[in-house]
């Protein structure tokens, strides 16, 4: 492969961050539209409102939607061909920075120092996966401080089971309250180990909303979480209403059998999410 | 729920009407700070020194805008709130000194904050979180920016908006919290 194949993915993971930061993809936007249609409470649907103007507002601008363009994650399905996703992801980020599209963010954990160009150490974040079909897949999603600074952790006891893991992911969404922007989609990691568990939860806001869990017990796990969640009243921003989250997604691995680690990774209503696929030179969405 | 309008400066009279649930669009001038931005507020006012900017019944929006410079003049892409409550520890010193009228972000504030805030007469009020783009269309002029060297995020900027909005009135004059009563309502 030579620096062709290397120029065109640095280009596609530019044009990933572009489009997530001035906008969101279409299942969120339904699912937004969506909520609006059953939500009553008055607080509720002014802050819907506001949000579904916002995104026009942003795609029309052309700029960023929220300006916590947060910290990008790139995830890549490909072959160790040659080509290298962290240089062209880290290339990409800098350059959108340059274009105003991503606020710089990154700063040194303890100097607190930022060096203006949303790199650093260990970042940008990414992930190669293995390829699934042809070419190279790639998704980008930008996850800001106030959704991510509530994530959590339980290492639970197989004792608790199945209602100490709904337990905790309800509560995680109702101690969160306000500061994730609800309404969120709650992604869920079960099993593994405690790191495993947190990027599973993570890798579930991946799934686009309507797609449902491939596994029965776990789309009926979805399924109550989010009912119970919605029933909360936490609603838009923390501010009262119906609709406290679009979505629930859960991954699972198998685990320890004296384990059972539950991890929340909560994605606010900016779900700036994008998927696409290079194959030949082109880029297609996904 | 009444739609409201409010101009800054704001006396304590002028906010008086403003009742938890309104709501508001506000014109004036506002300045934006996050975490470091108070904690040199905090700092500098502590060891008797002044401020680059009056906020006497102005507006404090926790806020760390996305900007870009075009030709000599900043341009504000995105300016939605951030979360209040990583600053509220400082905010009962700090919100007196400054003298404010009302403080805009997302998620509310602590309850001794809210004390400080009925006794001066302070309105919270709430812009929809991550609606920065509606925020920034509402920005018609960067005043000044103070601090930069914080970063771009966490320094202080000085914006005229007109119609700011909608926000939500959270904390009203009578120390009525609209997230308080969410949180109780969900026995939280
Ligand atoms: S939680 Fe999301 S929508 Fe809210 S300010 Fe942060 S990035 Fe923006």
């Amino acid at each position: 492969m030579g620096g062709s194949g290397q120029r065109e993915l640095e280009e596609a993971c530019l044009e990933l961050l572009r489009r997530a930061s001035t906008g969101l993809p279409s299942d969120v936007k339904a699912g937004l539209r969506r909520a609006l249609r059953s939500e009553r409470d008055p607080v509720g649907r002014v802050n819907l409102r506001a949000i579904l103007e916002n995104v026009e507002v942003a795609e029309e601008r052309k700029v960023p939607l929220c300006q916590d363009t947060g910290i990008p994650l790139f995830y890549f399905w490909m072959d160790p061909s040659g080509l290298n996703p962290v240089r062209a992801a880290a290339r990409a980020v800098r350059r959108a920075t340059q274009e105003g599209l991503l606020r710089p963010n990154t700063v040194h954990p303890l100097s607190r120092r930022n060096p203006g160009d949303n790199l650093g150490k260990e970042l940008p974040a990414v992930k190669v996966l293995p390829p699934r079909g042809e070419g190279v897949e790639l998704a980008v999603m930008l996850k800001g401080a106030g959704s991510e600074n509530v994530s959590r952790l339980g290492m639970l006891t197989p004792a608790e089971g199945e209602r100490g893991l709904v337990d905790f992911v309800v509560g995680t969404v109702r101690e969160a309250g306000g500061r994730p922007c609800p309404p969120v989609i709650v992604g869920v990691g079960v099993g593994g180990t405690a790191s495993l568990s947190m990027e599973l939860a993570q890798l579930s806001l991946l799934r686009p909303l309507p797609e449902k869990h491939r596994e029965a017990p776990f789309r009926r796990l979805e399924r109550e979480l989010e009912e119970r969640i919605n029933r909360l009243g936490l609603g838009p921003m923390g501010l009262g209403g119906r609709t406290t989250c679009l979505g629930v997604k859960v991954e699972y691995a198998h685990t320890h059998t004296a384990s059972l680690p539950v991890a929340v990774n909560l994605l606010c209503w900016a779900a700036r999410r994008f998927r696409a696929r290079l194959r030949g030179g082109e880029l297609e969405w996904r | 729920m009444e739609v409201k309008e409010l101009s800054l400066p704001a006396r304590r009279k002028d906010v008086g009407w403003l009742r938890a649930g309104d709501l508001l669009f506000l014109t004036g001038e506002v300045v934006t700070a996050r975490d470091r931005a108070h904690l040199r507020m905090a700092d500098l006012l502590s060891r008797g020194k002044e401020l680059p900017v009056d906020l006497r019944d102005g507006a404090l929006y926790h806020c760390g805008p996305a900007v870009r410079r075009e030709g000599k003049e900043w341009r504000v892409l995105s300016a939605g709130p951030t979360t209040s409550s990583r600053v509220d520890p400082l905010l009962p010193r700090l919100l007196p000194r400054l003298g404010v009228r009302a403080v805009i972000g997302k998620g509310g504030v602590g309850e001794e904050t809210k004390r400080v805030m009925k006794r001066m007469g302070c309105v919270y009020l709430a812009f929809p979180g991550g609606c920065g783009a509606l925020a920034a269309r509402a920005v018609k002029e960067v005043r000044g920016v103070h601090w930069l060297d914080l970063g771009q995020p966490e320094a202080m900027w000085v914006l005229e908006v007109r119609g700011l909005g909608p926000l939500v009135v959270a904390v009203d004059p009578s120390g009525r919290d609209l997230y308080e009563e969410v949180r109780r309502r969900m026995g939280a």
